[in-house]
C-alpha cells in the first residue's frame, strides 16, 4: 500500500448528498479481474451522457476545478462493498475524500487502498464547499502525523483510528498484521 | 457477569486478540465467495504467496454476473465468462467448495447458505457483499466486507474490524392485512433514514419479528446495511431450530440437540444496554413504495411524497420524473421484477402466485420473475406455482441476482420504472437512466397484473 504522510492540493467540490458506491463505480464495469483501469470509469454515469458524450455540468468536467482531495456530501460511500469504488477513486487521482459522513464498509475499503476518509461536521463541511465552489484556487492541507487539516477556514483536526493511522503512515496493511499474528490465531483455533 | 446482548455474546466468542486503542482480530467460522468480489483477493495471495488458510471454511458460488436464461450454454459475455472462469480455477486450485452455475445447490450466495444449512445461529460469516446481513435472521454475526478483507479472512481466517456499536429496533403490535416483511424493514428505513445505523449492528424486536418466519426475518436483515448498520440479527427460537433441521449441512441428531441446548442461550439479556433503540408500532406499516433514489425514500403506498426542499431530494426526484407532494397511484409501470437476496425465496412466490392465480398481467407489462436459488426453482416446479406464472404472462427465470444491479443482460431500459422487490433504487442500479421502485413480492404482483401503481389496501380491506 501507498504511504499517506502528508498532502497539499486543492479539492473538487461535489455538494451531493449520500453518493453510493453504484454511483462511484457502476456495476456494469466489475467484470474485471484486476485492480486496473477503474479509475476511468468513476462517477462514470455522471461524468458522462449515455451516448458517451461529456456531460459538462458535472462538476468533475469543470476544468476550473482539480486536485487529489475530493469533497463530498453527507453519507458518502453507502450501499455496495465494492471496494471498486476506492480502486476507481484511487485510479482516479483521490487521495482524499472529506466528507461529514462516510459509510462503514467503504471507510475501511478506501484505508486499505491508501485513501484518507476526514469526517469533519456537517456545518464546516457546507462552508468549505462553498469556500472551493467559490475560490477553485483554495489549498487545502492534510497533516495525518498531526491529524489536521488546514483550509482558509481555520485548521480542523480530524480522527482516525491510531492502529490505521501507523499502517497508512507507513503504507502496512491488514494482511501483514495478522499473518504476524499466526500464533495466536492458531492458539485460539485448537480452544474451539 | 455484564449483561450481555445477542451480539456481544456472539462477538466476544470470536476475539482472538484485542489491539490497543485499534481494532479487534475476529475469528470468522463461515466465508462465503462469488466471482465479482474475490478474483482480486485470490490474486493477492498469489503476489504475496500466502496460501488459503482453511479452504474447508469457503463456499463459492456464482450468482453475480450470471445469465438467467439458458444456463446451460456457454456465457455470451467474454468479460463476464472469465470472471466465472476464474472463480472456477480459483476454487480449483485452493480446493474450495463451489456451486457452478448448473449445480443443483447454484443460486444467490445469502440465498443458498440458509437452505443448505451453512448459516446457523452463533456463527460469524462475512462475504464480499454488503447484504451478507441477510444471515443475521439466524442470530449469526453476518456482514459485507471488501476486497481486501476478503483477502485477509483467506490467509488468516480472522478479519481486524473495530467492534460496531450496538442499536435496536423495536416492532410491536398486530401487522395489517398485505403488510409483508419487505414492508416492515422499508418502513423502518423510512423512519430511522438511510445512515441511522452506520457504526451499529442492528438487533431486530418485538412480536412482529418473533411471529415472522425465517424467510421474512431474512428479509429484514438483509436490508440492514440500507440504514447503513453492518448487519442485523433476531434471536434465534423455535422457529430458526425447526428451519434449520434436516438441511443438508445443519448438524444432526445428538449434535444438532447440543447446538440447540447452546443456540437457545444466544438472547440478549434483559439488563443489557444498547446504544441506541427505536420504538415502531406495528399497526402504523402499511404497504410500502420507494419514490427516490435511496431506499429510506419510502412511503406508505396511498401517501404523497414529501415536500423537501435540498439539492439532492431534488435531483433525486427529477431522476425519479416524480413530483413533490403527489401521490404514486396510477403510475403506469412497464417491468416488474421479482428476484434478488431480499426477495426471491419460496414463500414470496408463494405470495405472488397466490395473488396472481387466474389474472393476466397487462399487456405493458414486462414480468420477470428470478428464483434465487436451483432448490427455490425446484419448489416453485413442484408446488405448480410456474403453471399458475406461466399462464398468467409473467417470465420464469434461471437463478441469480440478475436486474438487482444489472450487472448480466437483465437490464431496465432508460426512463422506464420498475417496480422491483430489490434492494436498492440508486440511480442507475437497475440499468442506466432505469427508475427503481422497491416494494414487496405483492404490491409487485400486483402492479404485473394492473399495469400501473394502484392502492392495494383498497382491494385487502
Amino acid at each position: 500500500m501507498e504511504k499517506f504522510v502528508k498532502l497539499s492540493d486543492t479539492g473538487i467540490p461535489l455538494s451531493i448528498e449520500n453518493i453510493d458506491t453504484d454511483q462511484i463505480i457502476p456495476a456494469r464495469f466489475l467484470k474485471a479481474t484486476d485492480k486496473k483501469g477503474f479509475g476511468d470509469n468513476v462517477f462514470r454515469d455522471w461524468r458522462f451522457h449515455k451516448d458517451g458524450s461529456v456531460n459538462e455540468e458535472f462538476i468533475l468536467n469543470n476544468k476550473k476545478y482539480e486536485g487529489a482531495i475530493l469533497v463530498a456530501g453527507n453519507n458518502f460511500g453507502c450501499g455496495s462493498s465494492r471496494e471498486h469504488a476506492a480502486w476507481a477513486l484511487a485510479g482516479y487521482g483521490f487521495r482524499v475524500i472529506i466528507s461529514s459522513f462516510f459509510a462503514d464498509i467503504f471507510k475501511e475499503n478506501a484505508l486499505n487502498n491508501g485513501i484518507l476518509p476526514i469526517q469533519i461536521n456537517a456545518k464546516v463541511l457546507e462552508l468549505l464547499l462553498q469556500k472551493i465552489k467559490n475560490n477553485p484556487t483554495t489549498k487545502l492541507t492534510i497533516d495525518l502525523e498531526e491529524q489536521e487539516l488546514i483550509t482558509p477556514l481555520g485548521n480542523i483536526e480530524f480522527e482516525i483510528n491510531p492502529y490505521k493511522k501507523l499502517c497508512l503512515l507507513n503504507g502496512y496493511d491488514d494482511i501483514d498484521f495478522l499473518v504476524s499474528k499466526k500464533k495466536e490465531i492458531e492458539a485460539f483455533e485448537a480452544s474451539l | 457477569m455484564m449483561a450481555k446482548t445477542l451480539f456481544d455474546k456472539v462477538w466476544d466468542a470470536h476475539v482472538v486478540d484485542r489491539i490497543e486503542n485499534g481494532p479487534q482480530i475476529l475469528y470468522i467460522d463461515k466465508h462465503l465467495i462469488h466471482e465479482v468480489t474475490s478474483p482480486q483477493a485470490f490474486n493477492e495471495l498469489k503476489e504475496r504467496g500466502i496460501p488459503v488458510a482453511h479452504p474447508e471454511k469457503i463456499i463459492a458460488t456464482a450468482d453475480h454476473n450470471t445469465p438467467t436464461k439458458d444456463q446451460h450454454l456457454p456465457v455470451k459475455d467474454i468479460l463476464s465468462r472469465n470472471q466465472l472462469k476464474q472463480l472456477g480455477e480459483n476454487c480449483k486450485e485452493h480446493n474450495i467448495t463451489l456451486y457452478n452455475l448448473g449445480h443443483k445447490y447454484n443460486g444467490i450466495v445469502h440465498v443458498i447458505a440458509p437452505e443448505l444449512g451453512i448459516t446457523q445461529p452463533g456463527l460469524t460469516m462475512v462475504c464480499g457483499d454488503s447484504h451478507t446481513s441477510t444471515h443475521g435472521a439466524f442470530g449469526a454475526i453476518a456482514f459485507g466486507i471488501g476486497t481486501s478483507q476478503v483477502a485477509q479472512v483467506f490467509a488468516s481466517q480472522c478479519l481486524l474490524i473495530q467492534k460496531p456499536k450496538s442499536l435496536r429496533v423495536h416492532v410491536n403490535g398486530k401487522l395489517k392485512k398485505g403488510v409483508l416483511p419487505k414492508d416492515v424493514i422499508l418502513y423502518i428505513i423510512s423512519k430511522l433514514g438511510t445512515n441511522s445505523g452506520t457504526g451499529y449492528f442492528c438487533e431486530y424486536a418485538g412480536n412482529v419479528f418473533e411471529e415472522m418466519s425465517m424467510e421474512g426475518r431474512m428479509t429484514v436483515c438483509n436490508m440492514s446495511i440500507e440504514m447503513g448498520a453492518r448487519g442485523g440479527m433476531i434471536a434465534p427460537d423455535e422457529t430458526t431450530f425447526e428451519y434449520i433441521k434436516g438441511k443438508e449441512f445443519a448438524p444432526k441428531g445428538i449434535g444438532l440437540e447440543e447446538k440447540i441446548t447452546y443456540w437457545k442461550t444466544l438472547k440478549t439479556d434483559e439488563e443489557a444496554n444498547f446504544d441506541k433503540e427505536f420504538f415502531l408500532d406495528a399497526e402504523d406499516i402499511a404497504p410500502m413504495l420507494t419514490y427516490g433514489t435511496n431506499p429510506g425514500m419510502g412511503i406508505k403506498i396511498n401517501e404523497t411524497i414529501p415536500v423537501e426542499n435540498n439539492d439532492s431530494f431534488e435531483q433525486s426526484l427529477a431522476y425519479m420524473n416524480f413530483q413533490k407532494g403527489k401521490k404514486l397511484i396510477n403510475t403506469p409501470v412497464n417491468f416488474v421484477f421479482i428476484g434478488s437476496c431480499t426477495n426471491s425465496r419460496i414463500e414470496d412466490f408463494r405470495v405472488a402466485a397466490n395473488y396472481i392465480k387466474g389474472k393476466q398481467k397487462a399487456s405493458n407489462v414486462n414480468a420477470w420473475l428470478v428464483p434465487g436459488s436451483q432448490q427455490v426453482v425446484k419448489q416453485i416446479k413442484e408446488e405448480g406455482l410456474q403453471t399458475i406464472f406461466e399462464e398468467a404472462g409473467f417470465e420464469l427465470r434461471q437463478p441469480g441476482c440478475s436486474a438487482c444491479l444489472a450487472m448480466n443482460e437483465d437490464k431496465i431500459p432508460e426512463g422506464e420504472y420498475c417496480v422491483s422487490t430489490s434492494n436498492r433504487n440508486f440511480e442507475g442500479r437497475q440499468g442506466q437512466g432505469a427508475r427503481t421502485i422497491l416494494a414487496s413480492p405483492l404490491v409487485a404482483a400486483v402492479t404485473a397484473i394492473e399495469g400501473k401503481i394502484v392502492d392495494i389496501t383498497k382491494q385487502l380491506n
